[in-house]
């Protein structure tokens, strides 16, 4: 039996009338790389943002390593071992490359609230922090500032940046998005290091189909905030409910 | 050993360099390069409005807080000592007690006000930061059989710290109690400066940067944002108050035109602005110029005016009398030319 690490139960969120995720139960096991599908609108991020404490559920519950956190802030969930990469890139703009990943090193090492040492002197940060950007083939890039980065290489940066936080639970929101043919493997590759280890569970929301046979162990669809499917790859883009739902609008949209 | 006391965070910029070298020598030796009262004055206020402004600072210019709520926590320190002095009567330990006390109040304060208001959007803190100043300064004004209202207070400070108190002479300057107070002045100031600029070096420093560029991400890589936001406001004020303690202990006297009025909010704002939001060295170079301005642009312009009496028009456009006109002048030029603040300005021309 694997260890479930984060569980969503009849999780749904409102706004106003409109219910972006209806009662979405699920969990999710170490060792496992889940795909997230489903058209447009169908409610994935906001699914994201419910597990990730963005915004506060309308009902149901998110549990993380057997912690009930439905009412616990994004800061606190993060310590708890939930680690976040963002679909549009969310990064700290002026400050450079390398300062950003040394931030989450920081936060990491639980050093936020050092007052009274200069932070060039933590060369355990600054070292960890490179070792990262190196896997991400950033480190020639360090001082750069990230707002003068290229989109490719911001969207490396926010993998990088997921994994110097180095969670239980990752939460990939379209990494690869807007990356050119030649960038997005590094990226590729790194997940697929990531799914070797065994104590963690990965979530990825993906579009393309060719990246998510490669990867997944498994496919939840979402369609109208709610779960329609769930199962191995090829059995769920075998189902109906699917080529209805979403393989059906991803053709027409080809 | 230079760049540790710095915290590692050189100036990057040889004329920065060489007008931070000034400022402090001029500071360091002013008794001594210029005598007289008024310029010892003005060098003593250079002192407390660095301090002041580079407290500031840490919060607008690192943290990204607007805070119209400053001036009241300098206020706090000068109020502080002055009331210590009075009713505990002149000593070392009144000033002891009303500066700790007054850093005190204003820390509390500030988390009070932090507490309610920092969670949510930053402007709703900066509204409340204006309707608390407001209200103190009503009812400092109100209370006025405590604090002395508009007229403000004088009190007596150990006779150590006063121009009564002589013991000899080096090159032509008499050392008496206000050099030594003026070196108390400048050398807390100094000290309480590079603890603002080891701050915001540390990794604290850097979280605040973190929160300012975008606190959403902050959060999420597990900074509990508004928690480093009290952090930083308390900091901030506890440092203006002590500045205001300073500023008590050099002028013996606190009113509500040396401490607690709107318009030094507004000349505190400005001159982190002019000198560079988000560089330590800003508020050094900002409160310079603007302090010298203030009380030296109309002696200035006396002496052009007269230059030019004999010429058109000119001698009544620079009459003494407009000074303040030409210092808004002067800052909407420097607002314009320097967005980003002489400080910032002189870092990326290099």
């Amino acid at each position: 039996m694997t260890r479930t690490l984060l569980e969503t139960t009849d999780l749904t969120v409102r706004f106003g009338g409109h219910v972006a995720v209806d009662r979405v139960t699920c969990a999710f096991h170490a060792g496992e790389l889940t795909a997230i599908v489903g058209p447009n609108g169908a409610g994935k991020t906001t699914y994201f943002n419910l597990i990730s404490g963005q915004i506060g559920v309308s009902a149901g519950r998110v549990k993380l390593k057997g912690h009930d956190v439905t009412r616990f802030n994004v800061s606190r969930r993060c310590k708890m071992g939930l680690g976040r990469a963002f679909q549009l890139t969310n990064l700290f703009p002026a400050l450079s490359v390398l300062e950003n990943v040394r931030l989450v090193m920081q936060s990491r090492m639980g050093k936020g609230f050092n007052l009274f040492t200069t932070a060039a002197s933590h060369t355990e940060i600054t070292e960890a922090a490179m070792a990262v950007l190196s896997r991400v083939r950033l480190d020639g890039l360090r001082d750069q500032k990230v707002s003068e980065l290229s989109h490719g290489n911001q969207r490396k940066l926010e993998v990088a940046m997921l994994i110097a936080l180095d969670p239980d639970v990752y939460m990939f929101d379209e990494p690869t998005a807007g990356m050119s043919v030649d960038e997005a493997p590094v990226v590729l590759d790194l997940i697929a290091e990531l799914k070797q280890d065994r104590d963690r569970t990965i979530l990825l929301v993906e579009h393309k189909m060719d990246v998510i046979r490669s990867l997944a162990d498994r496919i939840i669809v979402l369609h109208n905030g709610a779960l329609v499917a769930d199962g191995p790859p090829a059995e769920v883009m075998a189902s109906d409910v699917v080529q209805e739902a979403y393989m059906g609008k991803e053709l027409a949209d080809v | 050993m230079g760049l540790r006391l710095l915290s590692g965070d050189a100036p990057r910029s040889g004329i920065l360099s060489l007008l931070l070298i000034v400022v402090f020598l001029g500071l360091a030796l002013a008794p001594f390069l210029f005598p007289g009262v008024r310029a010892l004055h003005t060098a003593a206020t250079i002192c407390v409005f660095i301090l002041l402004v580079a407290s500031y600072d840490l919060l607008l210019g690192y943290s990204g807080i607007v805070s119209f709520a400053h001036t009241m926590f300098f206020g706090l320190g000068a109020c502080g000592v002055a009331l210590a002095s009075i009713h505990m009567g002149r000593g070392w330990d009144a000033l002891l007690v009303g500066t700790l006390s007054g850093a005190l109040a204003a820390t509390v304060l500030a988390y009070v006000i932090g507490l309610f208001s920092l969670r949510v959007r930053a402007i709703f803190f900066a509204m409340i930061t204006l309707a608390v100043a407001s209200a103190v300064a009503v009812l400092v004004s109100q209370l006025f059989q405590l604090t002395g209202g508009e007229d403000g207070l004088t009190y007596q400070i150990p006779r150590e710290l006063t121009p009564a108190f002589r013991f000899g002479e080096v090159f032509g300057t008499n050392l008496n109690g206000r050099l030594l107070n003026y070196y108390l002045v400048f050398f807390a100031c100094l000290a309480l400066f590079l603890l603002l600029l080891r701050l915001v070096n540390s990794p604290f420093g850097r979280v605040l940067q973190s929160i300012r560029e975008n606190d959403f991400r902050a959060e999420a890589i597990g900074y509990r944002v508004v928690h480093y936001r009290t952090a930083a406001t308390c900091m901030s004020a506890a440092i203006a108050a002590l500045a205001g303690s300073l500023y008590a202990i050099w002028l013996r006297y606190v009113g509500p035109d040396t401490t607690l009025s709107f318009e030094i909010m507004i000349d505190v704002l400005l001159m982190v602005v002019i000198g560079g939001m988000g560089t330590m060295y800003g508020a050094v170079i900002g409160a310079t110029i603007f302090v010298l301005a203030q009380n030296y642009l109309q002696n200035l312009m006396g002496v052009a005016a007269e230059a030019t009496a004999n010429l058109p028009l000119i001698p009544d456009l620079i009459d003494p009398n407009r000074w303040l006109m030409w210092l808004g002048i002067l800052f909407v030029l420097s607002v314009y030319f320097f967005p980003s603040g002489i400080v910032g300005r002189l870092r990326a021309g290099r």
